[in-house]
């Protein structure tokens, strides 16, 4: 069946042909190890020795941060770092001594920093200590014979030029941990990587890709010539939503006081300002934070370290009849007609429920509950909307859940209903609790980002996601991806209730309890608020009668102008001297002022441009 | 069917299989060396490879005990089942060092495109064989070969294995040219191509082209500067004539070559035997490749010739390559020196191979 081929004389021919070059081709090798082993063998036999080729990382400068109107917010610079490569070190013990000595450490931290980068390969670098001052590089350089295997790297190194404004919202950096490399091959021991805030959120833009450099080095480990290069391509620029000069304006109005401000643009989720106080120094981390600042940090009774402003959890008081309002007019409960009486306090179940007016409101609508702030009005109208039908309104503004701003841990507040409380505390709802939900205390909670959303929200009808960046630029400026602004729902509520709201919201400030805020040429609609974080005594205390964290918690929340909203803002001082209308409304006064007035100066310049 | 005729043991291809059990001596020795640690007497990795050896060689018995004519039959099968291993591998395949290459599980595993190194060349003999050698090919039978090359290389190219595809490309073309391929074709063929290689590449980002002549570990050259290729000549060259000593490399020991037990085994064979050492294997490879070609020049006929010319080819090409590559003469692709590169499957493949060589070699006294 197989027959008789005999091999064709072609293939026969083909395959000597093959023969032929394989022989060629092997004695082409055998001539390239023959240059390799026999003519440049002893060259090789000594660049071997002591690693001499050896290879080292070019760390990409990270991507700068930029506000809306192209101010430096985070910027990298060139710093000295001291490098050793302990093989190179012909006498280990006194090139450490000498070493320490001229970086002011003991040689001891010195020697321990070497023993913790025992396990690392032959001839690769040991960090020794980053950031040199001046007099530390010039000792170094100068004392270069007595230091063999020591060298200086030029690195970039994170720079905040702004010092603590903003900290909570940039973040800041540090060195990569050990589980942070684990499954992540970009990174190496030593390498700086985005800790907190947006260097860490956005470390896959900010970081760049690294390059390296081979380089050949003297048997001092000293660099003799750079062999090959790629080089580093740097990170991206982030151009963020914040204008700093609003931001600096907003910290100056809540000058020492700890709280926050949030102010954003309604149309679009814009974080024109961010603040909260008191602060850190980014600057600080840069480098390795110092442990005895980090303690300082920790310990702090203010906390600094806490992102009031995404974190914060305060019960939003009074600032949240807005949304009562809002729910009692769209769900019926009122109409703009219809009146309740307020007598000071309202007794229900077993408890009497005060209002923050001892002598009563009289009969009022509801504008003018909450040109007055009533209590009383809103306890009435929350008992019958009933604690799940508020929930679901608090929500559609935002609250009880994160707002999604993309900036560490995020917080969502707290806005309860019966599911809610049957679920976490395992018990039934009561119906007096109810009425503490409708002035927003009780297990109500929200950070001053979430209210200056809900403000907003109710500004223009429809919630936005809270935009930080709104684009990303490669290092020639070009951009390489925008950030939409992202509708996330519209608010289910009619036109003609949301216009009643507003225009209460108006006169709060013009005649009511935030005449504080008023603007002479802006109309400007808000809310106070004054929290409490103690349960009331049988008589109310003075601010000053009380210590500090016993105090109540002052809010203002308004947005600008009120016929064509451009602002929405949230100002919340802890434990304040006094009220939201005492305290808060002011502070938000002088942010509006420099906002309106920032943005007659930058149209000004547009038209003088022009 | 197994059943090993007696008349063959008095044919037995000596040469060959004394060539291919002295280089996967040596492969062994040097998998020891680059993975020697103090603390151990034998590295696990010798183990395993010594075990895959002697599997390999299980396998070899059973590739020459078949008539290379009856297993010709069998060629399309073959090739079907090691192609649908190989989409199975990308749906399911273990990832490993950026890939995903293996299918099965743990020390199971396996490398389905070392076997469709072996598969493809029996396919494209079965196909060929017929009017191999005609004075003239018509261009259109060349359509059947360039599908068959193709489906494999696309496939073996998602998982990402740029290395094996050249290899797999290299045998399967020593195959056509034997087959009778004109050369006016494949002159005209590389003039055209040429530039537009050179163009494409030429465009490529720096990061991209490492991705393209990527190593099997993409750990390899992280920066990119080729510091690894250079730190292997180094190697190769400090051996100077003599060599460092057996298991007295020093390069290696500084753990720069994160694949010295597998693509970059022959630079740390070649520091610790020298120029001496590395000649030798170089000798015992042609020697290799030459016994191959005599078998196929004297197969019974144009099917064994074909068979032959491709199995040994795809042996050659991958040994040039690899040391060209670790001697700095050649580009670098991921491409492991066969016999000597740490490898389960490819140990197997490799021996089968050899098996498939002898089963030419001796069938050419029966009929």
């Amino acid at each position: 069946m197989f027959g008789k081929h005999e091999v064709s004389p072609v293939v026969r021919r083909r395959v000597s042909l093959c023969a032929a070059f394989a022989v060629v081709a092997m004695l082409l090798l055998g001539a390239r190890l023959w240059n390799l082993q026999v003519l440049r063998g002893e060259q090789m036999a000594a660049l071997s020795e002591n690693n001499r080729i050896r290879l080292r990382r070019a760390p990409a400068t990270r991507g700068r941060v930029v506000d809306r109107h192209g101010k430096v917010l985070i910027d990298s610079q060139a710093s000295f770092d001291a490098v050793l490569v302990p093989e190179d070190a012909k006498d280990l013990p006194s090139v450490v001594e000498t070493l320490a000595q001229y970086l002011h450490q003991s040689s001891g931290e010195t020697q321990a920093i070497l023993d913790r980068a025992a396990g690392r390969p032959a001839f690769q670098e040991v960090l020794v200590k980053r950031h040199l001052d001046f007099d530390e590089v010039a000792a170094v350089e100068t004392h270069q014979l007595e230091l063999p295997g020591v060298s200086l790297r030029v690195t970039p190194s994170r720079s905040y030029p702004n010092g603590p404004t903003l900290a909570h919202v940039l973040g800041y950096v540090g060195e990569v941990t050990l589980g942070e490399i684990e499954g992540d091959q970009r990174y190496r021991p030593g390498d700086v990587i985005g800790k907190a805030g947006l260097e860490k959120s956005w470390e896959s833009d900010l970081r760049g890709i690294d390059g390296g450099q081979q380089v050949e080095v003297d048997a001092f480990g000293r660099e003799l010539r750079v062999l090959d290069e790629t080089e580093a391509i740097p990170g991206r620029t982030l151009v963020l939503s914040i204008d700093l000069d609003l931001q600096q304006a907003a910290e100056q109005a809540l000058g020492d006081q700890t709280g926050s401000i949030v102010a954003l643009d309604p149309r679009t989720g814009d974080v024109l300002a961010m603040v909260s106080e008191p602060s850190f120094d980014p600057n600080a981390f840069t480098g390795g934070i110092k442990p005895e600042l980090w303690r300082e940090l920790v310990k702090h009774p203010r906390r600094p370290l806490n992102s009031r402003a995404t974190q914060g959890q305060y019960p939003p008081g009074s600032t949240f009849k807005f949304i009562m309002a809002t729910a009692a007019l769209e769900e019926g409960i009122v109409n703009p007609f219809t009146h309740i009486g307020c007598h000071g306090s309202l007794a229900y179940g077993n408890h009497t429920f005060r209002c923050w007016k001892k002598g009563g409101h009289g009969s009022m609508n509801v504008h003018e509950a909450l040109v007055g702030s009533c209590d009383v009005f809103f306890y009435q109208v929350g008992a019958r909307l009933g604690v799940d039908t508020i929930a679901r309104y608090a929500h559609a503004f935002g609250l009880g859940q994160p707002t999604g701003i993309g900036i560490g841990t995020e917080r969502g507040g707290t806005i309860p209903d019966t599911a809610w409380k049957q679920r976490v505390l395992k018990q039934p709802w009561f119906k007096g609790e109810t009425l503490s939900v409708a002035i927003g205390q009780g297990y109500v909670t929200a950070s001053p980002l979430q209210m200056a959303g809900a403000i907003g929200t109710l500004a223009t009808g429809v919630r936005y996601r809270p935009r930080l960046v709104q684009r990303v630029e490669a290092i020639d400026g070009a951009t390489v991806r925008d950030v939409a602004p992202e509708a996330v729902e519209k608010l289910p509520v009619r036109e003609t209730v949301l216009k009643q709201v507003q225009e209460a919201l108006v006169d709060t400030v013009g005649r009511g309890t935030g005449n504080k805020a008023r603007l002479t040429d802006i109309t400007v609609a808000g809310k106070t608020g004054t929290s409490q974080v103690v349960a009331l005594g049988k008589t109310r205390l003075k601010a000053s009668q009380m210590k500090w964290n016993q105090r109540d918690h002052a809010w203002f929340v308004a947005f600008a102008p009120a016929e064509a909203p451009t602002i929405a803002i949230a100002t919340l001082v802890e434990h304040a001297e006094g009220g939201g209308g005492a305290i808060a409304a002011p502070i938000t006064k002088r942010v509006l002022q420099a906002y309106f007035h920032l943005q007659a100066e930058r149209e000004g310049t547009r038209v003088a441009q022009n | 069917m197994l059943r090993i005729d007696r008349r063959l043991l008095t044919h037995i291809e000596w040469p060959l299989l004394v060539l291919a059990l002295l280089v996967t001596g040596v492969g062994l020795l040097t998998i020891l060396s680059a993975t020697y640690r103090v603390d151990q007497v034998l590295s696990p990795f010798v183990v395993r490879q010594a075990t895959w050896a002697g599997l390999g060689l299980v396998l070899m018995i059973m590739a020459i005990s078949v008539d290379y004519r009856v297993l010709n039959r069998y060629a399309y099968p073959i090739y079907g089942a090691l192609l649908a291993a190989l989409g199975l591998t990308l749906m399911m395949g273990v990832k490993g060092g950026g890939a995903r290459r293996w299918l099965g599980y743990g020390p199971l595993a396996l490398q389905p495109s070392e076997f469709m190194k072996v598969g493809l060349i029996l396919v494209l003999a079965h196909v060929l064989h017929r009017w191999a050698g005609e004075s003239r090919l018509p261009l259109r039978r060349l359509v059947g070969p360039a599908v068959l090359i193709a489906l494999p290389a696309f496939l073996i190219l998602k998982q990402p294995d740029l290395g094996t595809v050249l290899a797999l490309a290299m045998g399967a073309l020593t195959l056509l040219l034997v087959a009778g391929l004109p050369m006016r074709l494949l002159i005209i063929a590389a003039l055209v191509l040429a530039p537009f290689g050179k163009i494409a590449f030429d465009h490529l980002k720096p990061y991209q082209k490492n991705r393209l002549i990527s190593f099997r570990n993409p750990e390899a050259d992280p920066l990119g500067t080729g510091y690894h290729v250079l730190q292997s000549q180094i190697a190769i060259g400090s051996g100077q004539v003599h060599g460092k000593g057996y298991l007295h490399g020093t390069q290696n020991k500084l753990s720069f070559l994160p694949e010295q037990h597998t693509d970059f085994i022959f630079s740390v064979y070649a520091e610790e035997w020298g120029f001496l050492g590395a000649a030798a294997l170089l000798l015992l490879y042609l020697g290799l490749v030459l016994r191959g070609a005599y078998i196929a020049s004297r197969a019974r006929d144009n099917l064994g010739a074909l068979l032959a010319a491709g199995l040994t080819g795809t042996i050659f090409w991958q040994a040039v390559i690899n040391i060209g590559m670790t001697s700095g003469s050649l580009p670098v692709v991921g491409i492991t020196l066969p016999f000597l590169s740490y490898g389960g499957s490819s140990m197997l493949a490799l021996l089968a191979s050899v098996g498939l060589l002898m089963n030419v070699s001796m069938r050419r006294y029966t009929f």
